[in-house]
């Protein structure tokens, strides 16, 4: 099976047991189950070829300009880790299955632990440290769900949002360092990279790649001072922490280290960094664990303590404490995931995890004490057990490690946490299982079905297999690992259990004895402990966060205030900034181009253009008046396009202005007549010279533009001379339209159906809650016309409904070869139409129309792209159009053009929108205007709250807010009079 | 001829730029037009000026000494549909603030941003 398919068969698997849940936990438990079983299977295929020392490799090609390519690759490490995770995953879906109760979505979990465990496979699978990175993230992510599962839980969210935060934090600092590496190596490729050791080494940016790496793998792998939030996590459902803090989510931190070691280790930097903050941890955690009184998080500072432990070993460098590492990951695997399940089925059992309330429960369940206490020996390095051989090479190494030129320092430190380690599962033991039994458990316990103690019990019989014979049953498969860490054949010594009387045996016999002493202690030295002061780091982390949240709270605030004039201002004053940066530090070219001649009929366009535009200014509080005004404007810039060679574009500005002209009088409807003067002089004065150096600074750039000719040979050759023979069209513009540049027009149409569909939600918000009971409320502010449909207009405008639709048509069939085409003859309909309603009525219009606008939006986007696609059966690219001559007996030879069938997207979409949007519009008036309707009485007579409502929005302006010009004033205070 | 257009682009800018500076919604409305248009004969001048050269080539019958870019033009076409689009969704944006609001200003109120 291809690498790259063992690392996406779980996400792919990940959809199952969500499906499957309803029919059962059972069958979405085997359909994960068979997932993690099939890739373990595809794996372990690799497995002769892997232990031969090969590498099998898939390489798939993503962002190769980028670096970013999808390979992976199947080492020894990655083969060691990848068993481990999928193996010990299977064991945790077959708990998981027995663990959680009826009321747990199981669904969910086995769907979030799929994808967890996807993640991590593809950690250790990856050959790509972009690629890794992907991962590491995922891995983040979904252990976020998996921690915060108990959503009932405020322990669980917190402790999921702090793992988050903080290996989050670490993954940034990570992707920082891996393109530093990456950078220096060449390749984002790990295989590659793993052969750059000197060039790594000697560059001036190993330091800070080195510790923006470690900021990730400590974070990940609970670290001293990152190791805060592991124990934490432990509000997590119990089959997740023996998971995530067993195999995998932790081990992730250690993989990446000793993925790298090659080329990062072996320096005085990684040894002071990475030893020294191990074995810190390492003494730390253990100390912690000895006075938790909860059995998960005694095993979860353990866990903290054991993480320390491998880092320490991979800091020291020597080949000989890699071989070390590795062993112990797979003891600890083995015996911590045992340790968390035991720990669940006692929690599942009693209902209670507190060691205080525990004890005798060997008499009670004896299976699992038989499990707990094999594990917990392990862990505290007992002979016989796996834990005691991986214990014993790291005392051993420890034992001659010179730290800053003291001999001493390393050997007491790592036996005094080797020694509370073995206090703290002595302690797990002897308060657990040990002692009397007691009458005043929460739930008396006894041992559950096989089907919970199965995956422990499978662990613990790994346990003491590799414990007597460590060459048979772990041998090969350190020895496999350890050569991809180190990078090379490695000759190991055979682990065994009796090598004469070594310093290390002696520390081992030291902790052991002083484990077993500081138990008998174990009361007063807890009574010690309570009373000294500790950090606590929950503490410390929320009020950094809070701080945090709090600056940014008030940075947004103070950036994004609410003002919204404000920011249009110094978004203006920001854009003409850049442009006086830009024209200063500039050069341009000699003007090039000799200037047209200006015709009478050209000035008088001009007079009128600057007359209207600077009206509208002078008379914009008068709403109805800036309204006709800016027509003016609208129709000049029509004129001024036909007068410069653009019909298209002429034709279109002109019906876009009927459109809009109707669009604003429907809103004046409603909103006030008339602006009062609200800005002072001051700011009045400051936004005309904000607008006039904008205006001088657009028009001078457009004049300096226009005067010069073009730096590049324009597309516009290209397009002249093909838009007949590729396109088969006169009309270069329409050509272009439906045809070079279709894909533009096809996004265009498709954004505007979408403002279309977002005015139609708008709409519908406001017909609906307190807005809807306002409009019905609402009173007309200005006297309306007598007659609400004029006979003549209305006979006038359903006489020309053929004729302007036949218009229609016709702009659309010549818009190929003569201005016209799709945009235009959409927007001539839909004139046609609103005429309908202007004339005759909504109600009347509505009942006669029987193909809804939303059908024509998505019937014209899907015209376009079926168009479009049709290309294909031609074997073309998308929306490459086709065209031939058609001969109809009686008629002209005429032109068919795939394009036109694109057109007619492009028509039916923009009638669709503008129709869409104008009927919004027009059903708030309707709405407003039902208040004789039966429907609107009945709200009126139900609520008469509703009156009131209105009254208040009427009132826009605070009294006395004055009005610009006498006249305008003086016609509000006759009004008043009235 | 040149001279013209860029001074009407000009006024045009500086009035837009005028209005929507102003608190209420209606001007503001008024102003995105006034830029609309700025906007677009600043693009289509972009494909700099010609008269009588419209880019409808020969073959049915109109007979020209040359063509204009059509390139901007076509750019400006699909603009100018796109920017009615806009302003619809900005009108129907004010409109449903005045409606629940009860006032038509763009700024929030002290009692707005404390929500």
């Amino acid at each position: 099976m291809s690498p790259a398919l063992i690392a996406a068969l779980p996400f792919i698997g990940a959809f199952l047991p969500a499906l499957l849940i309803r029919t059962g936990r059972t069958h979405a438990a085997a359909a994960a189950g068979l997932t993690s079983g099939l890739a373990l299977l595809g794996l372990l295929l690799h497995l002769p070829a892997v232990l031969r020392g090969e590498v099998i490799q898939a390489r798939i090609e993503w962002l190769p300009w980028l670096g970013l390519n999808a390979n992976f690759m199947i080492d020894g490490l990655g083969m060691l880790f990848a068993t481990l995770i999928l193996g010990i995953g299977i064991l945790i879906i077959l708990y998981a299955r027995y663990y959680l109760t009826k009321a747990d979505p199981a669904g969910q979990f086995y769907t979030y632990l799929l994808l967890f465990q996807g993640a991590m496979v593809g950690i250790v699978l990856s050959d790509n440290i972009l690629l890794l990175l992907v991962f590491w993230e995922l891995t983040s992510l979904s252990s976020f769900l998996l921690i915060g599962f108990w959503k009932h839980l405020p322990e669980g969210r917190q402790g999921a949002r702090m793992a988050l935060t903080v290996t989050g934090l670490g993954g940034l600092s990570m992707i920082a360092g891996m393109l530093i590496l990456g950078n220096i190596a060449g390749s984002y490729d790990i295989s590659e990279i793993l052969k750059h050791r000197e060039a790594i080494q000697s560059s001036d940016l190993y330091l800070p790649a080195l510790i923006l790496i470690l900021g990730g793998a400590f974070t990940k792998s609970a670290q001293f001072p990152f190791h805060f939030w592991l124990p934490h996590a432990m509000a997590a459902p119990t089959p997740v922490s023996a998971y995530l803090h067993s195999a995998t989510m932790v081990k992730a931190g250690l993989f990446l280290m000793a993925r790298l070691w090659p080329v990062l280790s072996g320096t005085p930097e990684w040894f002071y960094l990475v030893a020294t903050t191990g074995l810190i941890t390492m003494l730390i955690g253990a100390k912690i664990a000895i006075f938790k009184d909860d059995l998960k998080a005694l095993l979860a500072f353990s866990t903290v303590s054991h993480l320390g432990l491998i880092t320490f070993l991979l800091g020291l460098g020597t080949k000989t404490a890699a071989v070390a590492a590795v062993f112990h990951i797979i003891n600890h695997a083995t015996f911590k995931a045992a340790l968390f399940m035991s720990a669940g089925i006692v929690d599942h059992e009693a209902h209670t995890r507190d060691l205080k309330r525990l004890g005798g429960l060997r008499h009670l369940m004896p299976i699992t004490a038989t499990i707990a206490v094999i594990a917990a020996l392990s862990m505290a390095g007992i002979p016989l057990f796996n834990g005691f051989l991986s214990k014993e090479l790291m005392l051993e190494e420890a034992a001659h490690t010179v730290w800053a030129e003291t001999t001493w320092l390393v050997p007491v430190v790592a036996t005094l946490a080797a020694l509370f380690s073995a206090a703290y599962s002595f302690r797990f033991i002897a308060h657990g299982f040990f002692g009397p039994v007691r009458d005043d458990y929460p739930h008396t316990p006894h041992d559950p079905g096989i089907g919970m103690w199965a995956s422990p019990a499978f662990l613990v019989t790994l346990v003491v297999l590799i414990g007597v014979m460590p060459m048979t049953f772990a041998g090969p498969y350190v020895q496999m690992a350890a050569n991809a860490v180190v990078g090379g054949e490695l000759h190991m010594h055979p682990i065994k259990h009796w090598h004469g009387v070594t310093p290390a045996l002696m520390m081992s016999g030291i902790a052991v004895v002083g484990g077993i002493a500081l138990l008998a202690l174990f009361k007063p030295l807890k009574l010690l402990w309570e009373s000294m002061p500790r950090p606590e780091a929950k503490v410390i982390f929320d009020w950094l966060v809070e701080g945090f949240a709090d600056l940014s709270g008030r940075f947004t605030a103070a950036l994004h205030n609410g003002a919204m004039a404000r920011y249009l201002m110094l978004f203006t004053l920001g854009s003409i900034a850049a442009g006086l940066w830009a024209w200063t530090g500039g050069t341009q070219g000699p003007i090039t181009r000799a200037m047209l001649p200006v015709t009478p009929v050209a000035l008088v366009g001009w007079v009128m253009l600057v007359t209207a535009t600077l009206c509208v200014v002078a008379f914009h509080h008068n709403r109805l008046l800036a309204l006709v005004l800016i027509s003016i404007v609208g129709l000049i810039v029509s004129i001024c396009f036909i007068y410069l060679s653009a019909p298209d574009l002429a034709l279109t500005q002109i019906s876009v202005e009927v459109v809009t002209a109707v669009l604003m009088l429907l809103a004046l409807n409603f909103l006030p007549k008339t602006t009062a003067l609200e800005s002072g002089r001051l700011k009045l004065s400051a936004d005309a010279a904000l607008a006039m150096a904008g205006g001088l600074a657009v028009g001078g750039l457009i004049y300096a533009l226009m005067m010069r000719d073009f730096s590049f040979e324009t597309m516009a050759a290209y397009h002249l001379a093909k838009s007949y023979e590729l396109g088969g069209g006169d009309n270069v513009v329409n050509v272009i339209l439906v045809d070079f540049r279709g894909y533009d027009t096809y996004g265009e149409i498709t954004v505007l159906g979408i403002a279309a569909l977002v005015i139609f939600a708008l709409t519908e918000a406001l017909l609906s809650g307190t807005a809807s009971r306002k409009l019905i409320a609402w009173r007309p502010d200005m006297v309306r016309g007598g007659d609400k449909h004029p006979l003549m207009l209305l006979i006038a405008s359903r006489v020309i409904l053929p004729i302007a639709l036949l218009v229609g048509v016709f702009i659309f069939l010549r818009g190929h070869n003569l201005p016209g085409g799709g945009f235009i003859a959409g927007l001539v309909v839909s004139i046609a139409l609103v005429m309908q309603y202007m004339a005759s009525g909504f109600a009347w219009t509505q009942a006669r129309q029987k193909v809804y606008y939303h059908v024509l939006i998505g019937a014209g986007v899907l015209a376009a792209g079926i168009t479009g696609a049709g290309a294909w059966f031609n074997g073309m690219p998308f929306l490459t159009s086709d065209f031939g001559y058609v001969k109809l007996p009686g008629l002209e030879k005429f032109e068919l053009a795939t394009a036109a069938g694109f057109d007619l997207g492009v028509f039916l979409g923009v009638v669709g929108s503008v129709m869409l949007s104008l009927g919004g519009l027009s059903r708030l008036a309707r709405r407003a205007a039902a208040i004789e309707d039966e429907e609107g009485a009945h709200i009126v007579a139900e609520k008469p709250a509703a009156r009131e409502v209105a009254a208040a929005a009427a009132v826009a302006y605070p009294a006395g807010t004055p009005l610009p010009r006498r006249w305008l004033s003086a016609r509000a205070a006759k009004g008043e009079e009235q | 001829m040149e001279a013209l257009v860029a001074s009407a682009i000009g006024i045009m800018t500086a009035a837009g730029i005028y209005l929507i500076l102003r608190l209420r919604t209606f001007p503001v409305v008024l102003g995105m037009a006034m830029l609309s248009y700025a906007v677009n004969i600043f693009l289509f001048a972009t494909g700099r000026l010609a008269v009588n050269m419209p880019p409808i080539l020969g073959h049915a019958g109109a007979n020209t000494p040359g063509y204009t870019d059509p390139m901007p033009q076509a750019l400006v076409l699909t603009a100018i549909v796109i920017s009615f689009g806009m302003t619809a969704v900005v009108v129907m944006l004010s409109l449903g603030a005045f409606i629940e609001a009860g006032n038509d200003r763009i700024d929030l109120g002290e009692e707005e941003k404390t929500k």
